[in-house]
């Protein structure tokens, strides 16, 4: 691969990350809390209304864990890209 | 001791640390000044974003409004939480890879333009002006609330406070007191919340004595919605608002949150596009620590104050007497805060909802939920000192972020930026602590005069930071066709539009500022989220007619997408 190619791998699996991450931020903050949050109240746990409480907890400590989620998997692939770079720099050089 | 001296105590120490830290922290250059030399660690610089993201409304304010508005509360927790997802994932870590010091700095480089650059030099100083007003508000209402300090000589405090260590310091100066602030405002809050939690639920955790249910087996929240009933209002667990609505506000206030120029900035204070995101991560767990309490709190101090105005008797609800009031109640009454008119004049308190409402003989300020907890849960004087001093760290905090982007945005993006670009560094650094007290000296004036509109322009601030900077700077990242032209058209369509909106229904024909007249039922507080929309579409289309970018800043989009 090229540097060009390489970057643009890099590029598509960030785009791929956001797709699924953003996706599952949408789900909980405007599925689950807002536009569903009717139906989802019918199901009960304990005390807890399940919309209630996607709307008022759940939903902040998911976007927490989205967030960490998302630098662990840029770190893996920053460290995949820079390993592929050496190696391109390398054989550029030879 | 008493109240007040415990309150004095509390203040005095808080404030000579944060004095302190400003003098352990002093600004030697520019890139000091602006961006704390970029060599904050990720979890400190989020301790500090979480302080400066949390103000006097999050803290004072936040959780009385939840309390009152309950379901329909969600949309505070849901927007002022889910943006950082926004600005970790789409704007924090290119931003920091593109360096240099603000967001006018990215937006003018990225569209080659002066025109794009001066929009966003002028968007940040308004949305700071407004936000910065309001924090300098919540200082004076501290002071005159616990101290019996007038609310002028409360503000002019704040001001030599922030005065202080923001021109002295700069951003470093502010990060650190920052961080500081936080480790104040979150055990301020957390004391407390612990505290009335044991009371009601018997656990100390407030997150999770939601579900729990009362010696008689009943669930605490199934309670609350009875109590809610039988006195006229919705049930707690109902919200009232339509349901678009509080999905346009919501993604309006997360939109919002993820374009503030005083939030974006600090990121640009860690090392790496990597340690920005984490930093987001660790920022936003602070926030939630405070964010997943505040409706915790809401639902205590409800259930607690309905069921110290009412009893149950033989299985019926019944209005307390006036005379069996907890010393709290008659303290704060004082202060008007409680207001309590004895209608029917029979010595009892009726308060009724929305459907009796000509029966309701009091009044209660929403503020009252987190500033009495402490006395509603019959704390220790000290814990009502912590409380004051919390609500002081959350304003300082945030309004140093505030004044710091505005100083920026003089001495960097207008004076060097447009109009004088050889200034020195020596210069700069000058001009930027002669604007910083500048912004601070009109900041005290806002806060002792407030305009009329503070109360809205949270709505005003969001709007034009979710119709403005969040779609420039994402097109200018996500995509390389977008050119000047486009991005020009997009910003100046979104803030005209949602500007147009707002101003239309808040200030110039408030008569029909109701669901049946806003457009599809969506109220000015979500309007930026259409403005947003609207933005993106013209940027697009207009971008597809004109030529595209030059080389160099196609090459500047790739370069800040890499690693």
């Amino acid at each position: 691969m090229t540097t060009y190619e390489k970057k643009r791998a890099y590029w598509r699996k960030n785009l791929q990350y956001l797709a699924i991450l953003l996706g599952i931020w949408f789900v909980t903050s405007y599925l689950c809390s807002i536009v569903f949050v009717e139906q989802l109240d019918k199901i009960r746990f304990g005390g807890y209304r399940l919309g209630f409480y996607f709307a008022q907890q759940a939903s902040i400590w998911i976007f927490v864990e989205l967030i960490f989620v998302y630098a662990w998997l840029m770190n893996r692939l920053d460290k995949k890209y820079r390993a592929d770079m050496d190696g391109v720099e390398e054989s550029e050089e030879e | 001791m008493n109240v007040q001296a415990w309150t004095f105590v509390m203040v005095g120490l808080s404030f000579a640390l944060y004095i302190g830290v400003a003098i352990w922290s002093k600004a030697r250059s520019t890139g000091d000044f602006y961006i704390a030399g970029s060599n904050v660690h990720p979890i400190v610089n989020g301790m500090a974003t979480a302080a400066d993201w949390m103000s006097a409304a999050s803290f004072i304010s936040m959780a009385g409004m939840i309390a009152f508005l309950g379901r329909d509360g969600s949309v505070y927790l849901l927007g002022w939480t889910g943006g950082y997802v926004l600005l970790a994932l789409l704007i924090a870590p290119y931003l920091r890879k593109f360096g240099k010091y603000t967001v006018p700095d990215f937006v003018g480089d990225r569209y080659y333009s002066q025109l794009a650059r001066i929009v966003a030099v002028i968007c940040a100083i308004f949305v700071s002006f407004t936000y910065v007003a309001g924090q300098m508000r919540g200082v004076g209402i501290v002071f005159s609330r616990f101290l019996n300090v007038d609310v002028t000589i409360g503000v002019v405090i704040g001001m030599g406070i922030v005065f202080f260590y923001a021109v002295l310091g700069g951003m470093k100066g502010i990060t650190y007191t920052q961080v500081a602030q936080y480790c104040v405002l979150i055990f301020a809050y957390l004391v407390p919340a612990i505290f009335i939690s044991i009371l009601v639920t018997n656990n100390p955790i407030p997150q999770l004595g939601l579900g729990a249910a009362d010696e008689s087996g009943t669930y605490l929240l199934d309670r609350l919605n009875d109590l809610h009933v039988a006195l006229g209002f919705d049930k707690y667990t109902d919200g009232t608002k339509s349901t678009i609505d509080v999905f346009f506000i919501t993604a309006a206030l997360m939109l919002g949150t993820a374009g503030l120029p005083h939030v974006i900035i600090r990121f640009y204070t860690v090392r790496r596009a990597s340690e920005a995101r984490i930093s987001a991560g660790w920022a936003l767990l602070f926030i939630a620590i405070l964010y997943t309490t505040a409706p915790a709190v809401a639902i205590y101090a409800r259930t607690n104050l309905l069921t110290t105005i009412t009893h149950e008797q033989d299985g019926e609800l019944v209005d307390a007497k006036y005379e069996d009031m907890p010393e709290w109640f008659k303290n704060w009454e004082k202060t008007d805060l409680i207001k309590f008119k004895d209608l029917n004049e029979d010595g009892k308190i009726q308060y009724r909802g929305p459907k009796q409402e000509n029966k309701n003989e009091l009044e209660i300020d929403p503020d009252i939920m987190v500033l009495a907890n402490p006395e509603i849960a019959n704390l220790p004087n000290w814990v009502v000192g912590l409380v004051a001093a919390g609500g002081l760290a959350a304003a300082l905090s945030t309004a140093a972020g505030l004044l710091l982007v505005i100083s920026t945005a003089i001495a960097h993006d207008l004076l060097k930026g447009c109009i004088k670009p050889d200034l020195s560094e020596k210069n700069e650094l000058i001009a930027a602590r002669i604007a910083a007290g500048f912004a601070v000296c009109i900041a005290g004036y806002l806060g002792i005069n407030p305009p009329g509109f503070v109360s809205q322009v949270v709505a005003f601030a969001f709007g034009l930071a979710a119709s403005s900077f969040f779609p420039a700077i994402v097109l200018g990242i996500f995509s390389k066709r977008m050119n000047k032209a486009g991005a020009v058209a997009g910003m100046i369509v979104g803030i005209t539009f949602t500007a147009a909106y707002i101003i239309f229904f808040n200030y110039i024909n408030t008569d029909v500022n109701k669901p049946e007249y806003w457009l599809w039922g969506i109220s000015p507080e979500g309007i930026g989220t259409i403005g947003m929309i609207l933005n993106f579409v013209v940027a697009i289309v207009v971008s597809k007619f004109t030529s595209p970018p030059p080389d160099e800043v196609q090459t500047l989009v790739e370069d800040i997408r890499v690693p």
